[in-house]
């Protein structure tokens, strides 16, 4: 069943929206109300990233979660982002840089209006959970600057061999031991209990397996999802403050539930504009989006019959389609190594052997790369992905340019053209194959 | 300054006698610094590589390894520093996007071209994403070399990011044992140390003498001399460095009326050489840099007795030099490096000079530029790429800081 919502931004375009999405809003407003009303309810807040989010940690101490990317996205969703990163700019910030902090800094500047339009709270720790990305850390050392809060460094080693070591599970689990905990506790006031830990490891292990389920729906033809535009809503309650916590299981729940009936009666993803119609195209998607433009970037997609399949930007907070669960029988060391696994803090091999997987698992068309702006850590070296993929696999590869948050980066027509003629390119290797055959 | 020049006038003599002869004026000394800086194909670390039949060369990138490991080895430590300003990038654009600096792109063109293709090792260091996913395509590019993404702790207490430390370094000593084929000994690490504790004297003595009388000491100059460092073998670095030292300290040079100036940002990709000319043509005289931390990262000497890998590692973790990519855990240290480096130095302001899309110079910046600020620093800011050609506007920016400080400073 599908639910139409109308959004304020854009009265004369009903947007169609599935049960889940209409699901997930709610979650995802309840817990900014959460956040906003700390004041008033005496909570206290920890501020961390994606990559690397102790969610069932910080659950463990009572903490609200806030996590400054989404407030970004959420930013640039609504528009907002481009005067945010602007005024960054006007206070010092380098137009070279990160744009996810340049919106979060030109936020703050602005009086730090949550997407409730209430104030967020100053966090009462910086959790740096410095996980597959350096300019996490600068990022924090910006917010300590300004809020003046105690920052908890939690230093994730990279996976530059291709492997998780001994030493870095060791390292990882002794800075949850001996710093990160102690100084959670002594913030919150609340005693760190092993057990509750465990629960919420248990948790979260449930819900993640709901969420593989239905990334894996998109092996089918034609893929009840797309696993990109549409997936970054599905990761939206596991990457958040969601991760470990009934919510989270009962939306992953109700999620597998509604792709299976989609599965089942042979229909295509929903987009904004309602059922995707033929699908044409299986893609696998490399990068972050866009976001001040997402539903023009994707419409860009479904209007061709361009479904994606597979993405790694949906893994920046998890890559558990390859296996990973959290398991409470290694409490801590299981978050060790969900750090040091998510999708960013993979080498560059590491990143170029699961995507060309991903075109033969999902039986994909070729590569598409997003490259952002903004983020090295995605960035640097995906060319060399898209021609090693694209030697691996045989399909074509292609490569469009944007940012995540910054609308001066955001070309319609260079993006819109690229595609075309990325899906002639792919149509022409059909027909090759064909005549071939 | 002068205690340290005499503290090490009777140094233990390493060198081969192939660095310059003895008694020669600065103008050769720095003639060859130029040959080494200038030679794209790096001749003279082939020449070394080519001398015996065990010798091996490993690279590594800014801002620090270990070199201590690798001579432990018997191989040469080779800085790879991007192509500057006189290399032509035809393969490497193809690799980046616009949006990314240059040094790994003409790093990759020094790769693909061949220059490097005498390298048998290469250790691209913890400092950016740019660099650490360089790591990744250098092994995909080329699987027949020896490539480590050499990781370092960001937690500073000894039995956590100390233990993870020593056993990094561990993991690397046994894979250069493997190179070599025999496994690296604690003697043979101890003798390396003592033999960069050396150099690293020497670095700082150079660095002190330019402090103390920067007309002596051009900061072209310090720079070359720093810079042959990261071609030569040490020992023949450390014989450059004292020579250069005793040369600059006889001649007299004409003391201009140049405000003295601390220039930061340029830790990873290179400025032109003509940028830095440029500063001190503008009227600045540059009293310290973080131009190749490599050189002195580790600002004590690392102790001789007892474990040399924990010692190296308590080294790095208590006495190293702050910069961009290292975390500071105390937010009331945060920048003070750079006030002290002003203090220490007598500096009478800070240039920022960040490369282009340097994340971690460039978000680093505005922390660094409020604590300048409240410590009543003057400062400046510009970006550069290791090609930038165009020195006028640069010129121009560091002359007027220059005049505002001779003009104002006092008021």
């Amino acid at each position: 069943m599908t639910t139409i919502v109308t959004p304020k931004a854009a009265p004369a375009k009903e947007v169609v929206k599935d049960d889940s999405m209409v699901k997930q809003k709610e979650m995802m407003a309840a817990h900014y109300d959460r956040l906003t009303s700390a004041s008033e309810t005496g909570a206290k807040v920890v501020s961390t990233f994606v990559p690397g989010n102790l969610n069932e940690l910080i659950m463990c101490f009572d903490l609200l979660n806030n996590l400054p990317e989404v407030n970004a996205i959420q930013s640039g969703l609504r528009r907002q982002s481009g005067a945010y990163v602007l005024e960054a700019e006007k206070i010092g910030h380098s137009e070279d840089v990160c744009t996810y902090v340049k919106s979060d800094v030109g936020m703050m500047a602005k009086g730090n209006i949550g997407p409730n339009g209430k104030k967020l709270p100053n966090p009462d720790a910086l959790l740096l959970s410095y996980t597959g990305c350096f300019t996490f850390m600068k990022w924090f050392e910006l917010l300590r600057e300004q809020y003046k809060c105690e920052t908890i460094m939690l230093h994730t080693p990279y996976m530059g061999d291709g492997k998780i070591t001994p030493n870095m599970v060791e390292y990882m689990v002794k800075q949850i031991k001996e710093e990160v905990i102690p100084k959670l506790e002594r913030i919150s006031g609340v005693k760190f209990d092993i057990d509750r830990l465990r629960e919420y490891l248990k948790k979260s292990a449930k819900a993640e397996d709901d969420l593989v389920h239905v990334l894996k729906t998109a092996k089918n033809k034609p893929s009840p999802i797309d696993a990109y535009f549409g997936g970054i809503y599905y990761i939206g309650p596991i990457f958040g403050a969601f991760r470990g916590t009934e919510d989270a299981i009962d939306y992953y729940r109700f999620l597998r539930a509604e792709c299976e009936a989609r599965l089942a009666e042979g229909k295509g993803p929903v987009t904004p504009d309602g059922d995707m119609g033929k699908e044409r195209y299986r893609l696998v998607v490399e990068g972050p989006p866009n976001y001040t433009n997402f539903r023009q970037f994707w419409k860009m997609f479904y209007d061709e019959g361009a479904v994606v399949v597979a993405s790694s930007y949906t893994k920046v907070g998890g890559v558990y389609d390859l296996g990973f669960r959290h398991d409470p029988d290694k409490p801590l060391e299981t978050l060790a190594e969900y750090c040091l696994g998510v999708y960013t803090n993979r080498s560059l091999p590491m990143r170029i052997e699961m995507l060309a997987n991903y075109i033969d698992e999902y039986q994909a068309d070729g590569l598409l790369i997003n490259s952002i702006k903004s983020c090295n850590s995605f960035s640097a070296g995906q060319l060399l992905i898209m021609r090693e993929v694209e030697k691996r696999t045989g399909k074509p590869a292609a490569f469009v340019e944007s940012d995540l948050v910054d609308p001066r980066y955001f070309s319609a027509a260079n993006i819109k053209n690229r595609l075309e003629s990325y899906f002639q390119m792919i149509e022409q290797r059909r027909a090759g194959g064909r005549a071939a055959a | 300054m002068a205690a340290s020049l005499n503290g090490h006038s009777n140094g233990s003599g390493h060198g081969n006698g192939s660095a310059s002869s003895a008694g020669a004026g600065t103008a050769d000394i720095v003639a060859r610094a130029q040959a080494l800086f200038d030679d794209l194909s790096f001749t003279a670390a082939r020449a070394w590589k080519d001398a015996g039949p065990d010798r091996k060369v490993v690279g590594y990138m800014p801002i620090y390894v270990p070199r201590e490991v690798i001579h432990a080895a018997g191989f040469l430590p080779l800085g790879i520093l991007g192509g500057g300003d006189q290399l032509e990038v035809i393969h490497g654009d193809a690799y980046y996007q616009s949006y990314i600096c240059r040094i790994p792109r003409s790093t990759i063109e020094l790769g693909v071209s061949g220059r490097l293709d005498f390298v048998d090792g290469m250790l691209f260091p913890s400092i950016c994403d740019v660099i650490r996913n360089l790591s990744g395509m250098w092994k995909t590019m080329f699987p027949n070399v020896y490539v480590r993404y050499f990781d370092v702790p960001q937690n500073y207490r000894d039995d956590i990011g100390g233990n993870y430390y020593v056993n990094e370094l561990s993991e690397l000593m046994h894979d250069l044992g493997t190179l070599r084929g025999r496994p690296i000994t604690d003697e043979e690490l101890r003798a390396s140390i003592a033999v960069y504790n050396e150099n690293r004297r020497l670095v700082r003595a150079l660095y002190d003498f330019r402090a103390e009388r920067p007309w002596q000491v051009p900061a072209a100059e310090a720079y070359l001399i720093l810079r042959a460092g990261l071609v030569l073998p040490v020992e023949e670095h450390t014989a450059l460095i004292r020579e250069y030292l005793a040369a600059a300290g006889a001649e007299e040079r004409p003391k201009r009326d140049n405000c003295r100036v601390v220039v930061t940002g340029l830790f990873c990709e290179q400025p032109p050489l003509n940028l830095i000319k440029s500063l001190e043509l503008a009227g600045c005289y540059v009293v310290d840099d973080d131009l190749l931390l490599v050189t002195r990262w580790l600002t004590e000497d690392v102790p001789l007795e007892g474990n040399p890998l924990q010692n190296l590692a308590l080294a790095f973790l208590h006495h190293s030099e702050s910069t961009a990519a290292k975390y500071e855990p105390n937010l009331k240290e945060k920048g003070q490096h750079l006030v002290r480096a002003v203090k220490r130095s007598g500096a009478e302001g800070v240039i920022f000079a960040s490369p282009s899309f340097c994340d971690p110079a460039l978000l680093d910046r505005p922390m660094l530029q409020h604590v300048l600020k409240d410590a009543g620093i003057p400062y400046i800011a510009f970006k550069y790429a290791e090609n930038s050609g165009q020195m006028q506007p640069i010129r121009e920016q560091a002359g007027t800081f220059a005049d505002s400080i001779k003009l104002w400073s006092g008021t």
